[in-house]
């Protein structure tokens, strides 16, 4: 009986079908919304607006290919920043952007939690469970400027303090797009401007298939 | 048809409120006058002015997401927290100038105050005299401040940079709106925690 276990079990490790594969969620938070618009671009129009065109546009072209999306708003609510952040963390996401725009600087500006990185731990404070993913959240930033940067636009990276982000448990950026400038640093697109916004979210989606390679590699 | 008493009555009550009128300006004519007459002009003792020191501003560049380093002459009040608000109010200014490298409106009225207070926490062998400063900005100032994550994040840094480069000994900072607690500068950056100045450091190499 026992040899026949003993016989047994490597045949059926071997038989056994291969674990699958985690399934790869993103996340997209289209800041503001409902009574928060939060600025005002040029045009007059709302950030509201412009971010949650952006996370439309991305999502479509995520979903296009076979990437699962989870959204945390799909039309003008009011989400405070900690449901923001609890809508991520339950969808387990192996990558969270928090999509804002702006009519100061230029081109795409990447912040990710300015957190010191810290150990993962069991239990963690929700207002700094980003520190675990700190580190994975910098290499995030790096995939994004390098998509960015090849689709011809300029890019600036930093660090800063954002209430949605900092209590997400995945790799977590805030990317905020700027109006895109000439070398004059005259307007030549505005965010609000589909052209424009067609550009980012293909660079954003060709940094995500990278990030989603990269996951699976062994 | 007016009865003829009625007419009277209000003629008598017209002149008696011309007279009243014009005694009411006759008394404040004369407390006016009493009030110049006993009132010294002349001055009587010259006005201090602080002599210009050096003074150094991180000043926030939106183009490239840096912290320029300047160096300025500037009349410093001795009072730390005086000077520490003299300091903010210069960086402002500049932030508030047609050729700013961040704009932002309000110029130095966009202080209302800068309180000096021990540093929150424990104790630092390294610091045994660390300070945190209470920045009061104005509530138009952040009502007019322009909103994103870059524009924010900059204005709070360069504040933070410029007490850490002429206050050594201020290691955090705080901000307030009007004397309260608010949760953004302008939709974007987290005003309810406490800045760490030695996060805000000039961007390397980089040149005013």
């Amino acid at each position: 009986m026992a040899a026949s276990i003993a016989v047994a079990l490597p045949a059926a490790a071997q038989q056994a079908p291969p674990a699958p594969a985690a399934r790869f969620v993103v996340v997209l938070d289209a800041a503001h919304g409902g009574d928060d618009p939060g600025g005002r671009l040029t045009s007059g129009q709302a950030e509201k607006a412009v971010t949650l065109a952006l996370s439309v546009r991305l999502r479509s072209l995520l979903a296009a290919r076979g990437i699962a999306v989870v959204t945390t708003r799909e039309s003008d609510a009011t989400l405070p920043p900690n449901t923001r952040a609890a809508i991520a963390n339950h969808a387990n996401a192996q990558l969270c952007l928090s999509l804002h725009a702006t009519e100061s600087g230029s081109g795409a500006h990447l912040f990710t939690s300015s957190l010191a990185p810290a150990p993962s731990s069991l239990f963690t404070p929700w207002e700094t469970a980003q520190s675990a993913w700190v580190t994975r959240s910098l290499a995030l930033a790096g995939a994004l400027n390098s998509a960015l940067l090849h689709a011809g636009m300029t890019v600036t990276l930093g660090r800063t303090g954002l209430i949605a982000v900092d209590s997400m448990t995945c790799p977590a950026v805030a990317v905020e797009i700027a109006p895109e400038r000439d070398p004059d640093n005259s307007i030549t697109a505005e965010p609000d401007n589909p052209d424009y916004q067609a550009r980012v979210a293909a660079a954003l989606a060709a940094a995500v298939l990278e990030w989603r390679s990269e996951a699976r590699q062994p | 048809m007016i009865p003829r008493y009625q007419k009277i009555l209000f003629i008598v009550l017209l002149a008696v409120s011309l007279a009243m009128g014009a005694e009411l300006w006759h008394l404040r004519q004369r407390a006016h006058q009493r009030l110049l007459a006993g009132e010294v002009s002349a001055p009587t003792q010259a006005p201090e002015v602080a002599p210009d020191q050096q003074a150094t501003l991180l000043v926030a560049n939106d183009t490239d997401d840096s912290l320029l380093t300047q160096d300025r002459s500037l009349p410093l009040p001795a009072d730390p927290g005086a000077r520490a608000r003299v300091l903010l109010g210069k960086l402002l200014d500049l932030y508030a100038a047609s050729d700013s490298t961040h704009p932002v409106p309000g110029g130095a009225a966009g202080v209302a105050q800068v309180f000096l207070l021990p540093a929150a926490g424990p104790k630092d062998p390294e610091h045994p005299n660390a300070e945190m400063a209470v920045v009061n900005l104005t509530g138009s100032f952040a009502a007019t401040h322009p909103s994103g994550i870059e524009t924010e994040n900059l204005t709070v840094l360069s504040i933070c940079g410029t007490l850490r480069a002429n206050l050594p000994t201020v290691i955090q900072v705080r901000f307030l709106v009007d004397g309260a607690t608010r949760p953004t500068l302008a939709g974007h950056a987290d005003l309810t925690r406490t800045f760490l100045t030695a996060d805000a450091v000039p961007t390397p190499g980089a040149t005013p």
